[in-house]
């Protein structure tokens, strides 16, 4: 555990050392607020519904930029090889690795709170619908932050890391839009599987445990499947 | 304090590792010698538990490198092959991170740090980005990494490669230091270095151990048989045949030399080692009442005992550079 926080920690000083996080949380920002001022001063409504339709969409570049040198970037420089025979087990580096990048998702999530306070002060909105649709958010980032992580440790460079991270979050993306042209039997288990399907309830204030399950079952899925690719290059070299 | 039991390695295209065993005693320094692409890194990437052997066992103070890996890494100090650091990371960063994922305790940690920046000599550059530094430093880095938890057992993957004569001799002389006190595997395919700081060496070559042993006895081992060259003023016809009579001579035959009027006769002695033909050789010479102008016995350099186990050539080339 606490060597986790130091591989967090070590991770973190990198996003901020390079121009990463920067870009990110600029951009993420920049258009985040053009949907939300759109809102609040074309349609005159003092509400983040265009901020939250948006954002899974946003999510699927965001987060593969942010986990796309996760353990990719290891790899290229060889560092790994420093990192795998320090006294600590993958899956202590891998989840500081993974709570790095979710951190700075995180924090620029946060980072639209003036959103809030702006709404807040205009308007009278459901005070919990906005919190579970931030809670919702987080963890539809988290998902997508599993899947870059995932793409990080399948291939050896941070580009094709960034572009396997957003086929596969954007095919998860996109699942629901498809769903009515999938024959019967495996209709539901589409919908199932959509991202969006379980983000839009919990943006209208609905915490439904299906969607918590399916959220959690996800991120679990790709860092597993991540720690047992990792642990696969020792034997394979 | 390391066994390594028919160790092999196979990759999907290649065998890099082939059924190899050796054991390194305590404060031994070991080392390992081979082309490019004989097994040496993966050898090492095996022994620090990076990589999982094929089949065969290593073990590292009495742990098993596979089973009891946290207890091998924690004795071990690493320094891989192109010593990879993080670039945009300052030195100190550097040494902190791996402070604080060897575990050392907080008590110790300024006497550590202090410690190993006097010894690696990187007082001057604490506060510079990895990324900034000059192959030396970073070697030195990289080395004070591996060593800052004082560890035992230390792998260094070819720890001089890419820097200048200077800075070889800067490391070789920190390495030798470090081999005072601990058991030290390094690899490298620059023979001096070996030469000038190994006890033992052990040659790889396609995955297999060619040799073992120190570089004084791989260089008689490999010999094996004995080489005098005499050298007499004129034309001395019958010079080779004399000297072949003798008693423990194979053979004895005429070099070709770029002097004008001078014979030069190699003599081979028979494959028992131990002979020293030398004084026989002179005798005879004294008892024809030949000219003598030079009598010397050849020794087999390390580089020609390297290239006949690696290339399977049998004549050195260094003789006929010698003789011309």
């Amino acid at each position: 555990m606490k060597k986790s926080c130091t591989v967090c920690a070590r991770e973190l000083s990198a996003y901020f050392n390079s121009p990463v996080a920067y870009i990110v949380i600029v951009v993420y920002l920049l258009i985040c607020g053009w949907f939300f001022s759109a809102n609040l001063f074309f349609d005159q409504q003092a509400t983040l519904r265009g901020f939250f339709n948006l954002a899974p969409l946003m999510f699927i570049f965001f987060a593969p930029a942010i986990s796309m040198g996760l353990l990719a970037e290891e790899q290229r420089r060889g560092t790994v090889e420093i990192l795998f025979t320090y006294p600590v087990t993958t899956t202590a580096v891998l989840g500081g690795k993974y709570a790095a990048a979710l951190v700075l998702l995180s924090l620029a999530i946060l980072l639209t709170f003036p959103y809030v306070v702006t709404i807040s002060v205009l308007g009278h909105p459901d005070l919990g619908a906005l919190f579970t649709g931030y809670f919702g958010l987080l963890l539809m980032g988290a998902v997508y932050l599993a899947i870059g992580l995932w793409a990080s440790t399948m291939v050896k460079s941070q580009l094709s890391a960034f572009i396997l991270g957003f086929l596969v979050s954007f095919s998860l993306f996109m699942l629901d839009k498809f769903q009515a042209w999938v024959p019967r039997p495996f209709n539901r288990l589409v919908g199932f599987l959509s991202i969006e399907n379980h983000f839009k309830a919990m943006s209208r204030g609905v915490v439904d445990t299906r969607d918590l399950v399916y959220y959690g079952s996800m991120i679990l899925f790709f860092l597993a499947w991540s720690l047992y690719l990792v642990q696969r290059r020792k034997w394979r070299g | 304090m390391i066994e390594v039991t028919s160790l092999t390695k196979r990759f999907p295209h290649q065998l890099a590792v082939d059924n190899i065993s050796f054991a390194v005693p305590r404060g031994q320094i070991l080392g390992l010698l081979g082309p490019n692409g004989a097994g040496k890194s993966t050898t090492m990437k095996m022994m620090t538990g990076y990589l999982a052997p094929t089949s065969g066992r290593i073990t590292i103070a009495g742990h098993d490198v596979l089973t009891d890996s946290l207890a091998v890494r924690r004795s071990l100090g690493y320094l891989p092959e192109n010593n990879p650091l993080y670039d945009e990371m300052n030195v100190l960063d550097h040494l902190m991170f791996a402070v604080r994922m060897r575990d050392i305790p907080a008590l110790e940690v300024r006497d550590r740090l202090r410690r190993v920046i006097t010894v690696c000599g990187l007082e001057g550059v604490l506060e510079k980005n990895a990324g900034e530094l000059s192959k030396g430093y970073r070697q030195r880095l990289g080395l004070a990494q591996a060593i800052i938890h004082d560890p035992p057992v230390l792998i260094l993957d070819e720890p001089t490669s890419g820097l200048d004569p200077n800075q070889i001799r800067e490391i070789r002389e920190l390495i030798r230091r470090l081999g005072e006190e601990k058991t030290l595997i390094l690899s490298t395919h620059i023979l001096p270095e070996v030469q000038s700081t190994c006890d033992r060496i052990l040659i790889m070559n396609r995955g297999r151990l060619v040799a073992d042993g120190s570089p004084a006895e791989l260089t008689a081992q490999a010999s094996g048989t004995e080489i005098i060259v005499v050298k007499l003023r004129g034309a001395v016809a019958d010079a080779a045949a004399t000297l072949a009579g003798l008693p423990g001579v194979e053979k004895a035959e005429d070099l070709a030399v770029d002097e004008p009027g001078v014979t030069a006769v190699r003599v081979q002695s028979r494959g028992d080692a131990g002979h020293d033909l030398r004084e026989a050789v002179y005798a005879a010479v004294r008892r024809q009442d030949w000219p003598l102008l030079e009598l010397y016995r050849q020794r087999l350099s390390l580089e020609d005992v390297f290239k006949q186990l690696t290339l399977g050539e049998a004549e050195p080339a260094a003789e006929a550079r010698r003789v011309a």
